[in-house]
């Protein structure tokens, strides 16, 4: 008798691997958190040079994001990424890769069209929804007095 | 004269020629376990164009022209071509091919499209509706990733079961049948097989069952099993899809491909050296492991026959994104030894 699709599926699940969880998790929180360590260790070095907080506040992620356009560039930051995963998703570090990719791959369509309309077509959502997030989290604050 | 035999295939009795063949391949290709095979490996994969598409054109155009030479013919002789590729409006293969003047038709058949072009093309010339007709097919790895997925440089990672698109083009010729040549004995062509698989990062389960469906049909439409071919050769089923093949043939038709079967996804690359995953994937696959390694076996006479089953899924990033299935197809082509090789 022929195969339903109820049936296929789960012969599909079974025949196809899994990916490697415990590897995945190992090397994300490692390559995540020394990311992590290192925006730390920025943060204390501009600190000792005599910027301010607030200061401090913007000059770390944009190092970071300098540092990820450039691995970008030269095509290194995929190859990390490719074992990082969600250690190099979750920081700024992935946010910027997100932009700078396209931007780099759709030149090829011009600038306006191209690179201009591409740029955000990865991180836009991310951007759209945390600022919704963001009204939503600022109206609450603001009915419940929670500032 | 094509004649019908059982309900899906067709019996070419003139048995029309392959009378050149050439594959090109990518970098990356070019270092898998066939590198030794192909007419040529580029070691740059932009192929000295300024995009990824006009790249793509390049390889299809070479593969082309090589596999013309090689048959001794020159455009102008060819009455049709037919081609395709992966890209939206196949525009890989019909900027590729603008410039040589020859009658031209597009076949989408996404990556079952070596199998479907050489089929139609054999068909063409078995009728005499054709003296030469060319069949050819390409991919690119960059091209496929910037339309179906996320560009080059983005760091995401891809679960085992996806596939790598082969950078590769293939190219057959056929004409009227010779004796020292390779020949098309029949084509079967498969009907649109869709189990309810939607991950597009699975196209081997995807398409599977397509690839059943067709070699299945081929079987009872000739009265053979698989034993009676050298080599049953999938396009580009990976190790995920070749295991279901395996599996639905048996459970659902009764036939065993037992040691006859192979993958081009396979062939192509060095799964456990080479980071592809699931193995390759790609019109190019097919088109490029047929039309070198293979081809050369058959006119050796070390494979006496082979059933080509190039598969593909015919999805596009729009229908994955409404959350549609994945609807497969698979075309079957039986090529044999030369008579003097035999």
């Amino acid at each position: 008798m022929a195969t339903t699709g109820q049936e296929y599926d789960s012969m599909a699940k079974k025949a196809s691997p899994p990916s490697k969880k415990a590897k995945d998790l190992f090397c994300a929180f490692t390559i995540g958190g020394l990311i992590c360590t290192f925006g730390q260790a920025l943060s204390w070095l501009y600190t000792r040079v005599g910027l301010s907080e607030d200061e401090v506040k913007a000059a770390v992620p944009v190092t970071l994001i300098v540092i990820t356009a450039v691995l970008t560039g030269l095509g290194v930051f995929d190859r990390i990424a490719k074992h990082a995963g969600a250690g190099t998703i979750v920081p700024i570090t992935g946010f910027a890769n997100s932009i700078v990719s396209p931007a780099m791959e759709f030149q090829a369509e011009g600038r306006v069209l191209g690179t201009g309309a591409k740029l955000f077509s990865i991180a836009g959502p991310v951007i759209a929804y945390g600022t919704f997030a963001a009204v939503i989290y600022g109206l609450i604050a603001y009915i419940f007095k929670l500032y | 004269m094509a004649v019908r035999q059982g309900r899906y295939t067709l019996n070419l009795t003139t048995r029309p020629s392959i009378i050149g063949n050439a594959a090109v391949v990518g970098k990356t290709e070019g270092e898998g376990p066939l590198k030794s095979e192909f007419d040529h490996i580029y070691s740059d994969d932009t192929l000295g164009e300024i995009s990824f598409e006009k790249a793509e054109s390049a390889l299809q155009r070479e593969a082309v022209i090589r596999a013309l030479d090689k048959a001794g013919k020159t455009p102008a002789e060819v009455d049709f071509i037919l081609a395709g590729d992966l890209l939206n409006q196949c525009i890989g293969t019909s900027f590729g091919l603008r410039e040589l003047n020859i009658p031209f038709l597009g076949m989408y058949g996404a990556c079952s499209t070596m199998s479907l072009s050489l089929g139609l093309a054999s068909v063409l010339v078995d009728t005499k509706a054709a003296n030469v007709a060319v069949a050819s097919t390409s991919s690119h790895f960059c091209s496929a990733e910037r339309q179906f997925r996320q560009p080059l440089e983005y760091g995401g990672q891809r679960p085992p079961t996806a596939q790598r698109t082969a950078t590769a083009a293939g190219a057959s010729v056929v004409a009227a049948s010779v004796t020292d040549k390779p020949c098309v004995e029949a084509v079967t062509f498969g009907r649109i097989m869709d189990l309810g698989v939607k991950d597009a990062n699975n196209m081997g389960a995807a398409m599977a069952p397509a690839a059943a469906q067709t070699i299945a049909d081929f079987l009872h439409d000739t009265g053979t099993t698989p034993q009676a071919y050298d080599l049953i050769l999938t396009g580009d089923l990976g190790i995920v899809g070749t295991k279901l093949l395996k599996e639905l043939l048996q459970k659902d038709y009764g036939f065993d491909l037992a040691d006859r079967h192979a993958d081009c996804g396979l062939l192509l690359y060095d799964t456990k050296k080479q980071d592809v995953h699931a193995g390759g994937s790609g019109c190019g696959c097919a088109g490029s492991v047929f039309n070198s390694y293979i081809l050369r076996r058959v006119t050796a006479g070390e494979l006496k026959r082979v059933v080509l089953v190039a598969t593909g899924a015919l999805m596009s990033q729009t229908s994955s994104l409404q959350g549609e299935s994945i609807p497969a197809i698979a075309h079957a082509v039986l090529v044999s030894a030369p008579q003097t090789a035999l």
